[in-house]
């Protein structure tokens, strides 16, 4: 994508974003809430129109040729974007049936084993909890395996097994040769997940590198020997103990 | 038009028909106001309003009948507002399927819940004494005017399921057209209203469709009436269509 300008009134949101993504590679998006990732990712996904500068997805123009922009892509918004009323299942079904492939009850249900959700599958989503909705919500994304996926800030109010969860599902997809562009606020998902972070600061791209490279960018630290203290995340993960299927389920039915 | 538009209205009509079938409340509630005015019109006003009509139930139905569609079609703003606030309305647009689809999925649901809301109504205004000689031609015909009526309602009610900023607005909209009955020929005639409400009166759509509705009813000769209250309700059908699909193209792009 090069050169995107968007404002919103007079709000100028984006001053000129240039950014390329490898193929089958994962990255990162970085940016305090506000920054503007949303709004890249929906001109990325043919929700909304840049002001100026051309973008590409998979080769296409997202103005010219946005249908099969659409083709190649899916969309996981901010917001878990699910059918409250129909079942997991169901909404995995909708979705399969709405890109038009062969089999829509067998991709779903390999979606709601892969995704831990079976035993949760025909019940409402409403009776889910925010971190089956996330998973629902990714596996919705995944039916007809489009070449790219975006994620926009796929973990924000998560707990943290269910961030973890849906570390591992990303990780898979870029193995699967999938390229994910990944919105986050969170400097330790960027530094999981990602091959390539940008920042994205007042409307520019201020760094986009490897994380190798990012951290060149500040003065060699000093060796310092420290006692590895566990983080507070290590302890409540070890509380709470293994993360068998039905242990996760049957904890998530609030 | 794109090659899925069939396929996939269907989809999503079906999804929203689900909607439906899981919360029955909402034809129960688009049926009990008409209903309840119908049973305060005949059984409390119906005894001092003179018509001219045998049973005044049969006068009335017709009028109570547009009274539903338009409770009804609040539901459609309703659930299309929903869509679009949840974020589902965003991951359709993002996904290749045919874009009016989105739309004409919720047209078409509107369609059905009207359709079974009327039948319920009917039901009810039979069981109240309501009778009419009128073969299947003429119920037809007057199913074909509702069904009209209906989908000239339900454009309108998508415009401010679009670009409402609450679920308030998105159903405020449909007030007017439920008291829009009130000032017509539908609970009482016209020729004892003053000159200026008369006026609006014999001159807004609900009289001339009412009055269709009640002929076929009736099995009088439906006159000038009926080509009155069709040109309406195209009329409405195809300006409303219009901005909705002007609102839509905004949202979408
Ligand atoms: N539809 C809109 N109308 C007006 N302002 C908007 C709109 N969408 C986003 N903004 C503004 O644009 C800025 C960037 O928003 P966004 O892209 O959502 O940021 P982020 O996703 O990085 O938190 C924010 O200040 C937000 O208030
Ligand atoms: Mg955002």
């Amino acid at each position: 994508m090069q050169g995107l300008e968007k404002s919103f009134k007079q709000l100028k949101v984006l001053r000129g974003v240039d950014i390329d993504v490898a193929r089958g590679s994962i990255f990162a998006l970085l940016g305090s809430n506000g920054a503007g990732k949303t709004t890249v990712v929906k001109i990325l996904s043919t929700l909304l129109k840049a002001d100026t500068g051309t973008a590409r997805v998979n080769g296409f123009d997202v103005v010219t040729q946005a249908a099969d922009v659409r083709e190649s892509i899916s969309l996981t918004g901010q917001f878990a974007a699910v059918d409250e009323i129909l079942s997991g299942r169901e909404n995995l079904v909708l979705v399969a049936r709405l890109r038009h492939l062969e089999d829509p009850g067998t991709i779903a249900d390999d979606l709601l084993r892969r995704f831990s959700l079976t035993e949760a599958g025909s019940r409402r989503v409403a009776t889910y909890s925010g971190g089956m909705r996330r998973r629902l919500d990714i596996a919705m994304s995944l039916i007809g395996s489009p070449p790219v996926v975006f994620l926009d800030e796929p973990t924000t109010g998560l707990d943290p097994e269910a961030r973890l969860e849906v570390w591992q599902a990303v990780k898979e997809l870029a193995q699967g040769g999938t390229t994910v562009l990944l919105t986050t606020q969170y400097l330790d998902e960027a530094e999981q997940l990602a091959d390539r972070i940008a920042i994205l600061h007042e409307g520019r791209i201020i760094v986009n590198g490897t994380l190798d490279e990012l951290k060149q960018l500040l003065p060699p630290a000093e060796v310092e020997y420290v006692e590895k203290q566990p983080t507070l995340e290590d302890v409540f993960l070890t509380l709470v103990g293994a993360r068998t299927d039905s242990a996760r389920t049957d904890g998530e039915q609030r | 038009m794109n090659k899925h538009f069939l396929g996939d209205t269907t989809v999503l009509t079906g999804r929203s028909l689900r909607h439906i079938a899981r919360s029955p409340d909402t034809i129960i509630t688009t049926a009990i106001m008409p209903i309840a005015f119908m049973l305060l019109f005949v059984y409390v006003f119906g005894g001092a309003i003179q018509t001219g009509s045998d049973k005044y139930v049969n006068y009335l139905l017709p009028g109570i009948l547009l009274i539903t569609i338009a409770s009804g079609i609040s539901y459609t703003a309703f659930r299309l507002f929903l869509d679009l606030q949840g974020g589902i309305f965003e991951r359709f647009q993002s996904m290749p399927i045919a874009r009016s689809s989105v739309l004409w999925a919720h047209v078409l649901t509107s369609l059905v819940a009207n359709l079974i809301s009327l039948v319920v109504v009917v039901l009810v205004a039979l069981l109240m004494g309501f009778r009419s000689g009128a073969g299947v031609l003429g119920w037809l015909a007057v199913a074909g005017i509702l069904v009209l009526f209906t989908l000239a309602l339900t454009w309108i009610a998508v415009i401010p399921g679009l670009t409402a900023k609450s679920v308030d607005g998105a159903s405020a909209f449909a007030y007017p057209l439920i008291f829009l009955p009130f000032i017509s020929s539908a609970f009482v005639p016209t020729d004892t209203m003053p000159g200026p409400v008369r006026a609006f009166a014999e001159h807004q759509p609900v009289t001339s469709i009412v009055n269709a509705v009640r002929d076929l009813f009736t099995q009088q000769p439906v006159d000038s009436d009926i080509w009155t209250a069709l040109a309406w309700c195209v009329g409405i059908l195809v300006v409303a269509y219009l901005f909705a699909n002007v609102s839509y193209r905004r949202k979408i792009s």
